[in-house]
């Protein structure tokens, strides 16, 4: 099925997505990858403030290329996000809602998706370009110094993705290898 | 005995860098939309009709065809005839990877120390294989290498045994497990004998290797095909998402080795298989 959605999420919306939906969001996102979660799960371990409000909002996991002059932002296609398991359930468990990657996640992080009603999109792995065009607007908002890897505040129109896990817990990856 | 000038090496490895990371070699995209029009799910059409799609306007407003530009991968053969003026060859190759980073907008993927993990800011150092072949000239091949598919890349120290019926189930192992995160469809590079370090760079270089040009062994041709058919009856699909097209090519260079041994390492690329070649 297709559907446009606005990001943040709310539980109505999350509640509707199904795995195999292709789904078309609209709305603010923000962009993490392996060294922004590895200071957040600091941040978190030590009692402080993240960069960004989790509550009911979509990570995106991506690092984009230099925009050109004029530009919002230059390729930006999602990366492999298994490598973020070891920080997400702590984040879903204090409100993360959404999360846009693309591959595998481990048994850890379904429990903590499905414990905290969440949905997990894949973007098509590869078609940077092809993506920026739905990326409005882009704002490194934490973590500058990280370069691609800095936390950035993205307002997307019609962003394309689909839906590989929904908040009962269903897989389309599995699905597709049996 | 040529001359040839260092800094002539620099700007052929800028443009290349440019080049690769804004334009996939004509035989990827052909075999692209090829994958495309034989698809037979619906979803696997979709989803190989957008990186038809993304390759255009990668072309068109000059933007990369991913955002993850890489590490650039570089061979370089050089004719033993060849002399080299004007500053140490490494550094200058390295120059031409910090200019093309910079001047074609490309992501610097780079960290300095595999541990302490900061950004070196202009993507170098390069990975530089060199070898020296008769003539003189110098075959430059640059290929920027994506992550996603190199974490998912294998070598299987198999025992002499294993034998080819042990090399095919080590490739589809390695494939099995790399799914939706290795971007497919794949193309598989595959390394057979030498050592530990040789079967990798063989497997490396076989990523190079026009796709759908088969090895000249015939057993080898062989495996080749009988791999990629098996690999597109996994079912997993472009984008790991379901369908026929989950690898584009199997490729397989083989080495001697020693006695004891049977070395297998497979590289596994994306569909995001860069690879510019020039002869200087
Ligand atoms: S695996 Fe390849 S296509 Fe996928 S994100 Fe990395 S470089 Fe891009």
């Amino acid at each position: 099925m297709e559907k446009y959605i606005q990001a943040p999420l709310d539980e109505e919306t999350i509640k509707d997505l199904r795995a195999g939906d292709f789904v078309y969001i609209t709305g603010t996102i923000y962009t993490a990858r392996d060294a922004a979660h590895k200071r957040m799960s600091e941040a978190l371990v030590a009692g402080g403030a993240l960069p960004i409000e989790l509550r009911n909002n979509i990570i995106y996991y991506m690092g984009p290329s230099p925009a050109r002059e004029g530009r919002a932002i230059g390729s930006a296609g999602p990366t492999t996000s298994g490598r973020m398991d070891r920080y997400t359930p702590a984040l879903l468990d204090i409100g993360l809602k959404g999360m846009i990657g693309k591959g595998k996640r481990s048994g850890e992080v379904k429990e903590a998706m499905v414990r905290n009603g969440c949905v997990y999109f894949a973007a098509i792995g590869g078609a940077g370009a092809l993506l920026s065009k739905a990326i409005k607007k882009s704002e490194v908002i934490a973590y500058e110094d990280l370069g691609t890897e800095a936390v950035r505040r993205l307002e997307v129109k019609d962003f394309p993705v689909i839906v590989v896990m929904d908040a009962d817990g269903n897989d389309l990856y599995e699905r597709a290898a049996e | 005995m040529r001359t040839i000038r260092t800094t002539e090496i620099t700007e052929q490895i800028k443009e290349m860098c440019i080049e690769a990371n804004y334009f996939l070699a004509p035989d990827m995209k052909q075999a692209i939309e090829d994958a495309a029009s034989a698809e037979e799910t619906k979803i696997g059409r979709h989803i190989l009709g957008k990186l038809c799609e993304n390759m255009k306007i990668a072309g068109d407003d000059g933007i990369p065809v991913c955002q993850d530009t890489g590490m650039a991968v570089i061979f370089m053969d050089i004719g033993q005839d060849v002399h080299f003026e004007g500053g140490d060859l490494e550094s200058a190759i390295n120059e031409g990877v910090r200019r093309g980073y910079r001047e074609g907008y490309l992501r610097k993927s780079v960290v300095g120390d595999p541990l302490i993990r900061e950004n070196t800011k202009d993507n170098t150092p390069a990975v530089i294989h060199y070898q020296i072949v008769p003539g003189d000239r110098v075959k430059i091949t640059v290929a920027p290498k994506g992550f996603g598919s190199e974490n998912m890349s294998r070598v299987f120290m198999l025992k002499p045994a294993d034998g080819m019926e042990g090399v095919k189930q080590a490739v589809l192992a390695a494939v099995k497990e790399a799914g939706p995160n290795a971007c497919p469809p794949m193309v598989v590079g595959v390394g057979i004998g030498g050592t530990f370090e040789k079967c990798a760079i063989l497997a490396k270089k076989a990523l190079t290797r026009p796709v759908q040009e088969f090895s000249e062994l015939p057993y080898i041709r062989e495996m080749e095909q009988e791999l990629l058919e098996k690999i597109n009856q996994t079912g997993i699909g472009p984008g790991g998402l379901g369908g026929n097209a989950t690898a584009l090519a199997v490729h397989i260079d083989t080495y001697p080795t020693h006695i004891a041994g049977l070395p297998v390492a497979v590289n596994i690329c994306c569909h995001v298989n860069r690879h510019a070649m020039r002869v200087v």
